[in-house]
Order: structure tokens, then C-alpha cells, then sequence
């Protein structure tokens, strides 16, 4: 794993090691929101281990802690991380074959995908996909213990502002491929259309559903120069 | 919620579901040859699918709007962002100007 740290450049290597910060403090929130809900300390453990989805977890917890079914809760949630098929066709190359693609499928994220698509070529797509994969795994999970074990501490995440800053992390990262006219126009429709139907679906639907966006997509110029 | 077994359960099914959604995209990917065109189109689904994210997550809560807070934090962030600016500082600004305006009282 060292030469993933030899590829990435300093200033990649800085952003992700910030993006995995701020993911220990939402994790951080996300364990003592779990217990201060009266779940065991062992429920968003586990779950943040073997699920390792932030915004599912958030969902299933809440329903749980609200008194909801299990089941209707893993729904929501399995519902919510059906985007990670399309991520999965995206940078299926980066993620590798043979046994890396177990763990590299494992430690799939919306930010780590969005790093991997911000690099140029597909070394530095790899080492930014499997640093910043590993680094979130670590601080995420870190940060759930702590904040389970100290209970009440944080729980008001939105006081620091942590629920603008992560929207504002992918908006970054996703920047760049936005100045393709076709990939832009694609994008806008696709988000209009997700924000217009989020009161009326369930969570996690009107995220797939600007997938709808993608037939003003034309494939002329690279909008992502894809490497081999 | 005491019912532990069935907890235990739905969290087992609810990881198997997700590493299954997670690991479609290489299983598939590697059984087939993707030419070159499908291959940007697949980057594009994906680059849709993170601004969809940010959308909703920047200006919705739940099922109604995210109040001003969060909308103007994600918007200053993204403006930095488009002008360049480091990334530290656009993480920095998004969340400061939230928690600020919060500060002040704006919802």
C-alpha cells in the first residue's frame, strides 16, 4: 500500500485526509445520535463496519430508534445505496481485479468516487480511490466508537456546519467534469428533477432518478478522459 | 426494538445488500468488454448521480426545503470552489458560513 502514497500528489493527498476528518466527525455525531436515540453501542458499530454507508446508516438508525421495523429500515436502506451500482460500473477499472475487488467494492463511497473521477490519469485515479477509500474506513469508524462511547457530546452536528460542508466537498469534486457542456446540461436536468420529486418518493429514489438526466448526455468529447 | 435477533438480521441483510450493490458494477465490468463510448457514458452516470447528491442533500431535508443556512454554506463553498480556491478552504467556508448564519438565528 505504500506506493499508493508515493502516486498521490501532496495536494490530493492533503484533500482526502481533510475529507476523512470531517467524515470522523460525522461519525462521531452518527454514534452519539445512535446511543443518545437508546440503541446499543453495538448497533451503529456493527452497522458502520459491515454496511459502511453513511447516509443509510443515518436512515436506518432513525427509523430503528423511531420505534420503525428492522426490516422496513434496511429497506430504506439498501434503497438508498442502490446508487453504488452505477459507481461501481464507473470505476470498476480502478478498483482492480481479482481479490482487490472485495475489498475495493467494500470501501466504495460517494467521496472517494468523486476523488478517483477528479484524477487525471488512472494511477493517480487508483491511488486517490484506495487512499481515500481506506482513510474514510478508518476515520469513520474511529470516529462511530468515540462518539457511542461518549454519548451526548456531539449530536448537533449543524451547529459546526458539517451538513453544508459535505455537499459543498462533492460539489468540488464533481466541478471539474461539470465543464463539459454535454455532462453539465445531463447533470442540471438530472438534479432538477431529483429535487422536484424528493417530497413526493421515498429516500434515496429521487437520487436515481436524475439518472433521466443522462438523455441530454452526448458522447463526443471525453467528459471524463476514462483511462484504460 | 428489543427484538435483538431480528435487528441482527436486518443489519446482516442490509450489508449483504449493499456490498452485493457496491460489487455489481466490477463483477459485471469484468465479465465484459466496455468499449470506449459506453465507458464515458458510465463516468457521466456517475458525475449525474454525485450533482443529484449535492442537490438534494444541499437544499432538501427530508421531504421539504433545507431552510438558508445549509443552501448559502454549500453555495459560498461552491463558488470558491469554481474560482479555484484550495479545497481546505472550501470545506472551511461552506461550514463556517452555516454555522455562522445558525448562529445569528437564520434557520
Amino acid at each position: 500500500m505504500r506506493s499508493i502514497w508515493r502516486t498521490l500528489d501532496r495536494g490530493p493527498a492533503r484533500d482526502i485526509g481533510l475529507v476523512c476528518l470531517a467524515d470522523g466527525v460525522v461519525g462521531l455525531s452518527y454514534g452519539a445520535i445512535s446511543v443518545g436515540n437508546g440503541l446499543p453501542l453495538w448497533v451503529p458499530v456493527v452497522l458502520s463496519i459491515v454496511v459502511f454507508a453513511g447516509a443509510s446508516q443515518f436512515l436506518f438508525v432513525g427509523i430503528v430508534a423511531a420505534g420503525g421495523s428492522p426490516v422496513a429500515a434496511m429497506i430504506a436502506g439498501v434503497l438508498v445505496n442502490s446508487r453504488h451500482v452505477a459507481f461501481g460500473l464507473a470505476v470498476s477499472d480502478v478498483i482492480g481485479g481479482g481479490w482487490r475487488r472485495v475489498p475495493g467494492s467494500h470501501l466504495m463511497t460517494d467521496e472517494n468516487v468523486a476523488f478517483a473521477l477528479g484524477q487525471d490519469d488512472v494511477r493517480q485515479r487508483r491511488a486517490a480511490y484506495w487512499a481515500a477509500g481506506i482513510g474514510i474506513f478508518v476515520c469513520w469508524n474511529v470516529g462511530v466508537l468515540a462518539g457511542g462511547l461518549a454519548g451526548t457530546v456531539i449530536t448537533d452536528t449543524d451547529a459546526l456546519g458539517l451538513d453544508a460542508a459535505f455537499p459543498a466537498v462533492l460539489l468540488a469534486l464533481v466541478l471539474p467534469a461539470l465543464r463539459d457542456k454535454s455532462t453539465r446540461t445531463a447533470a442540471l436536468v438530472g438534479s432538477m428533477l431529483a429535487l422536484a420529486a424528493t417530497p413526493f418518493l421515498p429516500a434515496g429514489l429521487p437520487v436515481l432518478l436524475a439518472l433521466v438526466g443522462l438523455l441530454f448526455y452526448r458522447v463526443e468529447k471525453p467528459a471524463l478522459e476514462m483511462a484504460r | 426494538m428489543n427484538n435483538t435477533p431480528l435487528l441482527l438480521a436486518a443489519i446482516a441483510v442490509f450489508a449483504v445488500g449493499t456490498f452485493s450493490l457496491r460489487f455489481a458494477g466490477p463483477a459485471l465490468r469484468s465479465r465484459y468488454e466496455v468499449p470506449e463510448r459506453a465507458q464515458q457514458f458510465l463516468g457521466a452516470a456517475a458525475i449525474v448521480l454525485l450533482a443529484a447528491l449535492v442537490a438534494t442533500a444541499a437544499l432538501m431535508d427530508g421531504d421539504g426545503p433545507a431552510g438558508v443556512a445549509r443552501p448559502a454554506g454549500v453555495l459560498v463553498g461552491g463558488v470558491l470552489a469554481w474560482r479555484k480556491a484550495p479545497f481546505v478552504l472550501v470545506v472551511v467556508a461552506a461550514a463556517a458560513t452555516a454555522a455562522g448564519l445558525r448562529l445569528l438565528g437564520v434557520p
